[in-house]
């Protein structure tokens, strides 16, 4: 009960307590004043509510199938090109071709010329490990909804995702390796549901594994195409991505190549 | 499938989740996604790549959006009154009702307040963030989010009690 007499709390500061915008230091200080201002007390916890509200609004709409319309929008970039529209005139093979190309320029060397992988699995290895560098970039930064489904709930996660891919699977523990899981989520890809595993160490630093069946018979490919690790990296964000009995799994994260490479080994190990 | 194809689709489902909630209704948001798509593929070479692409997409989705004039006559007579297609919306933990209530109410806030406030709550950006895709100094995004806000919780408290006053919002154009 201390009389000093404060100017008021600016509104911005409450929208900035509500979204979560503040330092700590500035957090707590702004708490301590509205434990003397109710009114403003009450208006920041109203705004929370109707944030946590909005938070919540329409995520299914997040797990439905992209419509094919969209999809065929979306596909349809890159066909202004003149270039472009040249190149895809040439038809699906000719673009698995220049696929594989850019993934073995990607690998750089990475290659270990697998016997018996043919072009088209390693086209589609390399569109997969591409894939989930763009999931990872894309949901890892989140701070308030990194994952769909928390560990907490791991068991739940793990029925969830592995109806959903038709597939049991199991979530490889890299505890050892500093890093504890903190959820997952289901993702769209171009051959069905994929799903994404999300690791974080102490420093914050965050991996994902991403999981997914592929289609490796299509084509008049092996049925059972397996490859060795195969390493992409774009933008500093790398990934070390394989395929074992039809299924593909890549790790990615923003990590130098042989820490992330250790990660890759002991997932392997697990699954 | 080209690079830039895979990026642009990774996006559809945060940008129909997000035009679902600024539209209230599924066939209007998928209408706003579609152009939204075809405007990016137009001017792809705009994009300036490794910058944030989702927030691109809402800039664009967010100039096709105020362009509503022309969407509204356009969609004259085949709206769907949100009620009609009660199951199709979500039906998260706290339950359909919450979740219509929230969506009703949303709709009765100005197209820009509704927004801004949908940009930094639903989406998680930042005020900047918010500032650059709508093309408005932080402080119009202030002001908007709060009439957003202060108006919103008046609906939610107000909807416990009796019917809505509806004041659809075409016949004030």
């Amino acid at each position: 009960m201390t009389p000093h007499s404060s100017p008021p709390i600016d509104e911005a500061s409450l929208h900035a307590l509500a979204d979560g915008r503040l330092a700590p230091a500035e957090r707590e200080a702004l708490q301590a004043r509205l434990a003397a201002d109710p009114e403003a007390a009450a208006t920041v916890q109203a705004w929370q509510a109707q944030r946590e509200l909005l938070r919540g609004l329409h995520l299914d709409v997040l797990r439905e199938p992209v419509p094919p319309e969209l999809a065929a929008a979306a596909r349809a970039v890159g066909q202004a090109g003149a270039s472009v529209v040249r190149w895809q005139r040439w038809g699906g093979m000719a673009a698995a071709v220049l696929l594989a190309i850019g993934a073995g320029w990607l690998a750089r060397g990475q290659w270990d010329g697998m016997p018996g992988s043919s072009v088209m699995a390693k086209a589609r290895g390399a569109e997969f490990g591409h894939q989930a560098l763009v999931a990872h970039v894309v949901y890892s930064p989140e701070v308030r909804h990194p994952v769909e489904v928390a560990a907490a709930q791991q068991e739940h996660l793990v029925q969830w995702l592995s109806k959903r891919l038709g597939r049991p699977l199991k979530v490889p523990d890299l505890a050892a390796q500093g890093y504890e899981l903190v959820g997952g989520r289901l993702l769209p890809g171009d051959q069905g549901a994929r799903a994404q595993f999300m690791y974080q160490n102490a420093k914050g630093e965050r991996v994902t594994l991403y999981v997914g069946a592929l289609d490796a018979g299509k084509a008049g490919t092996q049925a059972s195409a397996e490859t060795a690790f195969r390493f992409t990296s774009e933008a500093g964000t790398s990934s070390f991505y394989w395929i074992d009995q039809g299924f593909g799994y890549a790790l990615a994260g923003k990590l130098p190549r042989p820490d992330l490479l250790g990660l890759a080994e002991a997932v392997y190990k697990q699954l | 499938m080209s690079t830039q194809a895979i990026q642009l689709e990774a996006q559809i489902p945060q940008l129909r989740r997000y035009a679902r909630s600024l539209t209230g209704d599924a066939w209007a948001a998928d209408d706003l996604v579609q152009d939204t798509l075809e405007r990016a593929c137009d001017r792809w070479q705009l994009w300036k790549a490794g910058t944030d692409l989702r927030a691109w997409l809402f800039t664009l989705m967010h100039n096709l959006f105020i362009d509503g004039a022309r969407r509204a006559v356009r969609q004259a007579g085949q709206r769907v009154d949100i009620d009609d297609v009660a199951q199709e919306l979500a039906t998260p933990a706290g339950g359909t009702d919450q979740v219509l209530d929230l969506q009703r109410c949303l709709s009765r806030l100005p197209g820009e307040q509704r927004e801004v406030l949908l940009l930094v709550a639903l989406q998680d950006l930042t005020y900047e963030e918010v500032a650059r895709i709508t093309g408005t100094p932080v402080g119009t995004v202030m002001s908007r989010l709060s009439r957003a806000r202060t108006r919103l919780r008046e609906l939610m408290e107000g909807n416990l009690a009796g019917p809505p006053a509806v004041v659809p919002l075409k016949r004030l154009k």
